[in-house]
């Protein structure tokens, strides 16, 4: 039987060739429904642009552990006096690893008077969440905070 | 009908800032669910909120769908003159909530 024949380019290296292009593929087509911390930095260079991120002023407060993702309560404050000169004019939140990257922006009018917003928010797995501050003056500025997710969120099925 | 709550002093001096808290009630889907059956649930969120009081809008937030269901939002203002503070959250199909509510400052 003339088995080279029949497969004429089919060597060893070439079947495990094609062998790992199809797995990538596979890996590629069952990509679950997850952002990745790449994700969170473009849509963290789509809001700020070019600038530099500086770490401080941001407090961002989040229990470290929580058990329920469904609701985690959340809030920002910056440090800020808030007046006409100097004041926080946007405050984003990002998480690395739901769907989405993007949790939430507050725009903060020039009689807000304080620098600090709460809400609840989901969170699909254990991650880092950053909040991010702009200021009047065009900086930036972070907080960062690790949260352990014991039931994660938004991908449940019913 | 949507439901709303709503928690601003009623009184305030002027000057002097408030906390405002809001709670709106909605599902908020994320879309990126799926049924028992095997389909995909179509996203349905609350996408903004504006806050907007004495001639200006004090508040605004964007809101995606890692927002929890019933979206609660706390901020601050600061007390300038009596009237009303209206909020407004707008949604994915069609979704428009408008609420009000007085402050007296003196």
């Amino acid at each position: 039987m003339k088995r080279s024949d029949e497969f004429p380019q089919a060597s060893r290296r070439t079947v495990l060739r094609s062998g790992s292009a199809l797995a990538a593929c596979m890996v590629l087509a069952v990509r679950p429904a997850k952002a990745t911390p790449d994700e969170m930095k473009a849509a963290i260079h789509k809001v700020i642009g070019e600038a530099t991120i500086q770490t401080g002023k941001v407090h961002l407060d989040v229990p470290p552990l929580v058990e329920n993702g469904n609701t985690v309560a959340i809030s920002v404050s910056v440090e800020s006096p808030m007046n006409a000169a100097s004041r926080v004019k946007t405050i984003h939140l990002f998480n690395e690893k739901n769907p989405q990257p993007n949790v939430a922006s507050f725009h903060l009018g020039p009689r807000a008077g304080r620098a600090e917003v709460a809400t609840r928010i989901r969170l699909a797995d254990t991650q880092t969440v950053i909040a991010i501050a702009e200021l009047s003056d065009g900086s930036f500025w972070q907080d960062s905070a690790e949260v352990i997710v014991t039931l994660a969120a938004c991908v449940e099925n019913m | 009908m949507a439901r709303a709550l709503i928690n601003v002093p009623a009184k305030a001096k002027p000057g002097e800032v408030i906390a405002i808290k809001t709670l709106m009630s909605h599902i908020m889907e994320t879309g990126f669910r799926h049924s028992s059956t095997g389909d995909a649930i179509p996203r349905d969120i609350i996408t903004s909120f504006v806050c907007s009081y004495d001639g200006a809008e004090v508040f605004r937030a964007d809101l995606y769908p890692a927002i929890s269901a019933n979206p609660y939002l706390t901020f601050f203002t600061t007390a300038t003159k009596s009237g009303p503070m209206t909020f407004e959250w707008r949604g994915d199909n069609g979704f428009v909530a408008k609420e009000t509510a007085e402050i007296v400052v003196e």
